[in-house]
């Protein structure tokens, strides 16, 4: 602890709780109000009600929150394959090729995602690679967008992973690959779940470029809370958001708790 | 033994070994063959190279220069599964998210031995190192010794022909070292037909547990041998000071030979062929030399005294070189600034030719 005294520690949560209450719990605590009102003209929100629940799990929301759970799923899993294979070999790469390597991954990152959705459309809207109009290029931009989160996490714990595992393994007669599998991959799953975790949340919530690019019969949660707010339904984009914060908290409960499973030492 | 590394009886063999990391030697034309089943110590210090040697027979160096053999078969080009080799190093590297028998498993899944056999041979490595009763521990839940054991175990378990041990005992503290020095010894005992490859830096391990001894410096062999005689007829002056303690005297051999100058004092020791005239440097272990008058006298004022138990160690002034002497423990303490006289028999010193060594290996 870095402040000691009595008087120092109240101060200390004093402004902690002064700067994190009105910056992060409260806009999602209104959120949370707002899903169960009829009305907020005052100070409050009045009539309280469950039908923007009814609205936000039935019919279209429903098929939103499926959607936006395949597509989250779906990439996160294509970016961890494809951005732990990178930060390996990335890892056993020079520190030149590294560079690169991690420039390249960043890039997603650096370019604002709305450029990112653009690049896809166009790239991809005709052939040999004809994927608009399709849920494939939902996924492929939001692979693209997390896959740099993935890449990002596994490659920083794969550089820590000391060298004396991998080596002990081949001393004991076991191939690369089996090296790889039971391991170095095993070593390393605590970060994987970690990148697991992060590019979920960042898939359930991209909204920017997923608004270029979905088809009609694949809307994501929040292209549907987006419309719902546009159209002036703001009490029922509040019950989706709610329903949108819920699943990704889930999920990422779960992936947290195969992590502490996962954790050494 | 199946799958693709098979274990190789026969010792190794360093045929000129070099290794350099960018411009930097760090491993310099080895020449040394460890019979099959002996102990042979690497004894440096650190830097010395002796990692490096041992990193080479395992493969995780590549030698720019230079062959290793396991037995007769070349392995320079061989990547380190395929060699055939159990290691252990300082930082145990249990796999921690395995338990103990996993991890003793793991050579042997690894090389597709026998299933039906694995449980057996797992829990007969394990009651090899007496951890018979940890084998569903984790890693974490065990102390520095006991995770030591358990490597060593992970490693005897695929019965290599040759055991690569890196400086074993270095983590652990210096009770449970002296503990598992005597393990190592009866694991050798139980296992004769084991080339073991030992790298340290303690002589304490080297003198206990090997056959012989090759003592490293500057990225060079400077000397092997067995600990007797590295101990009492040591060829340089590195490995005199290295191996035990030693007072190293700057002498003129007279001429004829058959007595040396120390500080214009006649010593009468055995010259060798060291010619007549030439300087060089007397080795004369400290326990060896004695208090009193007697063949050899050398006087001096004492500097220091330290006891050390059943010992007293006195550094003595003469004529401006320091001599150490161990006697026994003395009953009326020397006082500094004392006059004393010393003594050592003629066959007790080694006379070591100047610049020994700097040519060796």
């Amino acid at each position: 602890m870095l402040v000691h005294s009595r008087t120092g520690k109240w101060a200390t949560w004093a402004v902690f709780l002064l700067l994190f209450v009105p910056l992060f719990a409260v806009p999602l605590l209104v959120v949370l109000a707002a899903s169960f009102a009829t009305n907020w003209s005052g100070a409050f929100p009045s009539g309280p009600t469950l039908d923007h629940y009814d609205a936000a799990t039935a019919g279209d929301s429903l098929q939103a929150l499926t959607t936006s759970l395949v597509t989250a799923v779906t990439a996160s899993l294509a970016a961890l394959t494809i951005g732990t294979w990178a930060a390996l070999a990335a890892a056993s790469l020079g520190r030149r090729g590294k560079r690169f390597l991690d420039a390249l991954f960043m890039l997603p990152v650096a370019v604002p995602s709305v450029v990112v959705g653009l690049a896809v459309l166009v790239a991809f809207s005709q052939p040999p690679v004809l994927l608009n109009g399709t849920r494939w290029i939902v996924i492929l931009a939001h692979t693209v967008l997390v896959t740099a989160f993935a890449y990002t996490s596994v490659s920083a714990a794969a550089v820590r992973l000391d060298p004396m595992y991998a080596q002990a393994a081949a001393s004991l007669g076991a191939r690369p690959s089996y090296v790889l599998l039971r391991v170095r991959l095993p070593l390393l799953l605590p970060s994987l779940t970690a990148a697991a975790g992060l590019c979920f949340a960042l898939s359930m919530g991209e909204l920017s470029a997923t608004m270029m690019l979905y088809p009609p019969d694949w809307t994501p949660l929040p292209v549907q809370i987006f419309a719902a707010t546009d159209r002036g339904s703001l009490f029922t984009g509040a019950a989706v958001a709610v329903v949108l914060m819920a699943a990704t908290l889930l999920v990422l409960f779960a992936v947290s708790r195969i992590r502490t499973r996962a954790s050494y030492r | 033994m199946t799958g693709g590394a098979e274990a190789v009886r026969g010792g190794i063999r360093f045929d000129g070994v070099s290794v350099a990391y960018g411009g930097n030697v760090v491993l310099d034309r080895l020449d040394l063959t460890v019979e099959p089943g002996e102990v042979m110590a690497l004894l440096g210090p650190s830097g010395s190279g002796k990692t490096t040697a041992l990193r080479a027979v395992a493969g995780f160096v590549r030698p720019a220069a230079g062959r290793v053999f396991i037995g007769d078969r070349d392995v320079t080009a061989l990547p380190p599964h395929k060699r055939g080799i159990g290691m252990v190093v300082q930082q145990y590297a249990l796999f921690p998210h395995l338990r103990v028998q996993d991890n003793v498993a793991f050579g042997l899944k690894a090389q597709k031995a026998d299933k039906a056999g694995i449980p057996g041979r797992v829990a007969e490595a394990l009651e090899l190192v007496g951890m018979g009763d940890y084998a569903r521990r984790y890693p974490r839940e065990l102390s520095g010794g006991q995770q030591q054991r358990v490597a060593i175990a992970r490693a005897l378990a695929i019965r290599p022909g040759v055991l690569l041990l890196d400086e074993p005992l270095s983590a652990l503290d210096a009770q449970l070292r002296s503990g598992m020095l005597t393990e190592l010894a009866r694991l050798h005992r139980e296992l004769p037909d084991v080339s073991i490859l030992y790298v340290t830096h303690d002589q304490v391990e080297a003198l206990t547990l090997a056959d012989r001894i090759a003592v490293m410096d500057k990225a060079r062999l400077q000397d092997c041998g067995t600990p007797q005689e590295l101990y009492r007829r040591p060829r340089t002056e590195f490995t005199a000071s290295f191996v035990g303690n030693a007072n190293l005297l700057p002498v003129t051999v007279a001429e004829p030979a058959g007595t040396v100058d120390f500080a214009g004092h006649a010593l009468a020791v055995p010259t060798g062929s060291v010619a007549g005239g030439a300087t060089a440097t007397l080795c004369v272990r400290p326990h060896l030399v004695g208090l009193g008058d007697g063949p050899n006298a050398l006087t001096g004022t004492i500097s220091e005294v330290q006891w050390r138990g059943s010992t007293h160690r006195l550094y003595v002034d003469v004529d401006g070189h320091r001599v150490k002497a161990d006697v026994r423990e003395l009953r009326d303490t020397p006082v500094l600034g004392d006059r004393v006289t010393l003594h050592f028999a003629a066959h007790d010193a080694v006379l070591l030719p100047q610049g020994a060594g700097a040519s060796h290996g």
